[in-house]
């Protein structure tokens, strides 16, 4: 068995020994934000929808300026993961903090900097890029120069500013939304297949705005099937499969070696 | 299997608030077993008094017999709603959002419907036997026919799925809304009604002489309606509990599913 | 509160302006309505008579029709779990698309009038404007803040398009009936049982004040409640 499950009973195992799982497998990333707490805790995580438990009792801590990779088969419960830390889906049962805030009272404290870019980008289609980056910027309180700032970082501030989103293809759409995801300047940056649809330059891009977003002291959760890509950027590289989160050797290979929790 | 199954807080143990356990074991009790049974002697005897005791009316002759069901539906019926609006005010503005206010108002919305049907159609009755048409724009009538589709509408916002919870919130806020609407369609309705000139039949109540027995009989018969509607709404939000908590159990079911899907793949 | 809903305001008509669809949808489905009306009642002192009820009929059927459209526009691309997530103000959101909602309405309402007076041969009474005017003003709010609320709850559902109409109609009956009898008394008009012509101007007036409570209170329930019904659904 290559990827160790965090089941439950492990994890309770886990805190009541004083470590967490997370740590346990980077522990470069661990010591300077262990003050801060971590930005991402689930534990033992239930999440249904409809009657399905997409998320099975997952538990994840994530830190401080962590790019953390998640893959897994389709239906893994990615998704639901990523929404879930979104507040879009319910808690069945199981406790998250995200933000160090909890996510069954707090909810409103948290979606403030929070940023999903889904499998839907959330564009208007019928308003110009420029429309639609500066509505969502705005909701957010950005200026106009972050706005135009966003709108260049994804070479969008040309002729494609004025082109209504339903008239742009799926690359361009995913740009835009990207757009308007950094001019809302988040803290947690959720992004769920955010390789879909991009060319070569419009991946380039995309690293260079994840990069960019940690610099700036955000924690990215990215699920991605382009796992060469992703793995090139992410700090930490986690397996979700039926609804479980399963740590897994560090991604980055220059990175610690892989942990294993006792 | 079982010894890697999470130790997780049911969902239930939001629940199990002392309201939640008393109301949960009040059916099969004596008190629910007293009001059943109280239903049925009732109704026996709303029979006996309405069909055959009571005597028929100078005016309407038996039809006025109607009126010892058309009276009490309508009275449960608004009672029933009554309820379906507190209960949904207690499932939201309490710290604890307990869920069993939300299944009474379920519960009560339900039962109102039914009997508000039972109105509307004993209603018409009695309408065609006495004023000759089955139905009069006259402003209960009217108000009381809205408050049958608002109802409608909500229990169809009931039944849209989602997590209990979702249900319980999204519901929660439509009762209440519905209590909002009542007056105001009420309002319009009787405005409406008084400023035209006088309905073309003649004035729907009130004028039915009513003699010692009669009383009576419609007294048998608020009580009996009365007994069922609790009787009703106690069984019918115990049923809601135990779907809800059918459909919990389910849930671990399907948590083993899903967890067993990870080692059948690549991972095991 | 105020800017969120100015800017969510701004954003829903530019969507309309740009997109065009109440112009050239809306409106032609309401004037068909107006036509229909005629067909079916077949008779031009009839269709006078009862002209103000039927503007306002045509007016809630077009309802439908925009709060169906102004939460598509929220739903096709997810936008309206983006604003969940981003924290937008709910009641801003509420306040903002009723605006929206309203300018449209105004905007039908006014057009109607002309094809009511066109086609119904209806005339207002010169001191009856001032009471058109503010009819029409309130029962629009009011019509606007209950259709945003019910689309809000209805968004996202399942069966929206059938549950809508069978949640918003009964609630809008009282603007329904408040307008309709505040416009017969402006028009002069008078339908339903009694024949007789020649209400007062000032008969309209207790409608109106029952027009903006209903507007206040359904303004006031949309902006405490819009909130709980946009999680999740």
């Amino acid at each position: 068995m290559r990827a160790r499950p965090i089941r439950p009973r492990t994890a309770v195992c886990a805190v009541a020994s004083g470590t967490v799982v997370g740590r346990m497998v980077s522990p470069d990333n661990a010591e300077p934000t262990r003050s801060a707490g971590p930005v991402v805790s689930l534990r033992d995580v239930v999440a249904v929808l409809g009657r399905f438990p997409a998320l099975a009792g997952a538990s994840l801590d994530v830190e401080p300026g962590e790019v953390l990779l998640l893959k897994g088969p389709n239906g893994a419960g990615k998704t639901t993961l990523l929404r879930l830390c979104a507040g879009l889906v319910p808690l069945a049962r199981g406790e998250a903090e995200v933000l160090g805030h909890n996510m069954r009272t707090e909810r409103d404290a948290i979606r403030r900097h929070v940023g999903l870019l889904g499998h839907q980008n959330g564009l208007y289609a019928d308003l110009s890029v420029r429309e639609n980056v500066r509505f969502w910027a705005r909701t957010a309180g950005a200026s106009a120069e972050e706005i135009d700032a966003a709108l260049a970082q994804l070479g969008l501030d040309g002729r494609l500013a004025s082109v209504a989103a339903g008239r742009l293809s799926a690359g361009q759409r995913r740009r835009t939304a990207l757009a308007c995801l950094i001019a809302r300047r988040a803290r947690l940056w959720l992004l769920d297949e955010p390789h879909a649809g991009l060319d070569a330059d419009g991946r380039d891009l995309l690293d260079d705005v994840i990069r960019r977003a940690v610099r700036s002291g955000a924690t990215v959760l990215v699920a991605s099937h382009e796992l060469d890509r992703a793995q090139a950027l992410a700090t930490r590289m986690v397996t979700v499969a039926g609804g479980l989160v399963y740590t897994e050797q560090n991604a980055n290979p220059s990175g610690a070696q892989p942990g294993t929790v006792n | 299997m079982s010894a890697t199954v999470p130790n997780i807080q049911s969902q239930q143990g939001v629940d199990a608030s002392w309201v939640s356990r008393r109301w949960r074991g009040i059916t099969s009790t004596g008190f629910s077993r007293f009001l059943g049974i109280l239903a049925i002697v009732l109704t026996v005897w709303l029979v006996l008094f309405g069909l055959i005791f009571s005597p028929p009316d100078i005016t309407q002759q038996s039809s006025v017999r109607i009126m010892y069901i058309h009276v009490p539906t309508a009275w449960v019926a608004y009672l029933a709603f009554g309820v379906t609006g507190l209960s949904s005010a207690m499932y939201l503005f309490r710290k604890k959002h307990s869920l069993i206010w939300d299944r009474f108002a379920g519960a009560s919305a339900e039962v109102g419907v039914m009997f508000m049907g039972l109105t509307l159609v004993t209603g018409a009755l009695w309408g065609r036997l006495t004023w000759g048409v089955y139905w009069a724009w006259d402003a209960r009538l009217t108000t009381t026919a809205f408050l049958f589709v608002t109802y409608v509408g909500y229990l169809a916002v009931r039944r849209l799925g989602g997590s209990h919870h979702a249900r319980a919130r999204r519901s929660g806020v439509l009762g209440l809304l519905a209590v909002l609407e009542i007056p105001l369609v009420h309002f319009s309705v009787k405005l409406w009604r008084s400023l035209h000139q006088e309905a073309s039949v003649a004035n729907p109540s009130g004028d039915v002489k009513m003699d010692g027995l009669m009383l009576f009989s419609l007294f048998v018969g608020l009580i009996a309606f009365s007994s069922l509607y609790f009787w009703l709404v106690l069984h019918r939000q115990r049923v809601m509990y135990l779907e809800d908590r059918y459909e919990d159990a389910d849930l671990d079911t399907a948590l083993a599913e899903r967890r067993a899907e990870s080692t059948g793949g690549s991972h095991g | 509160m105020w800017q969120t809903a100015r800017l969510v305001a701004a954003k829903d008509l530019n969507i309309e302006w740009r997109s065009r669809q109440v112009t050239n949808q809306v409106l032609p489905f309401a004037g068909l309505t107006l036509v229909l009306f005629a067909f079916a009642l077949d008779r031009d002192d009839i269709t006078a008579r009862v002209a103000p009820g039927l503007f306002w009929l045509a007016t809630t059927f077009s309802l439908i029709v925009l709060v169906q459209r102004a939460f598509a526009v929220e739903t096709s691309d997810g936008a309206l779990d983006t604003l969940r997530v981003a924290g937008v103000d709910p009641a801003g959101i509420y306040l903002g698309k009723s605006l929206a909602l309203a300018a449209q309405l105004i905007v039908l309402e006014a057009l109607l009038l002309l094809g009511v007076i066109v086609f119904y041969a209806s005339h207002i009474r010169p001191a009856g404007i001032v009471l058109v005017i503010i009819t029409a003003l309130l029962a629009t709010c009011g019509l606007a803040f209950v259709g945003t609320l019910y689309g809000g709850l209805a968004a996202g559902a399942k069966g929206r398009e059938t549950l809508l109409p069978l949640l918003l109609l009964p609630v809008v009956a009282p603007v329904l009936i408040g307008a309709t009898r505040a416009f017969e008394a402006a028009f002069g008009t008078r339908g339903g049982a009694g024949i007789r012509a020649g209400v007062e101007i000032s008969d309209g007036w207790p409608w109106v004040g029952m027009l903006a409570i209903f507007a206040a209170v359904f303004g006031a329930a949309g902006v405490l409640a819009f909130g709980p019904l946009l999680e999740e659904a």
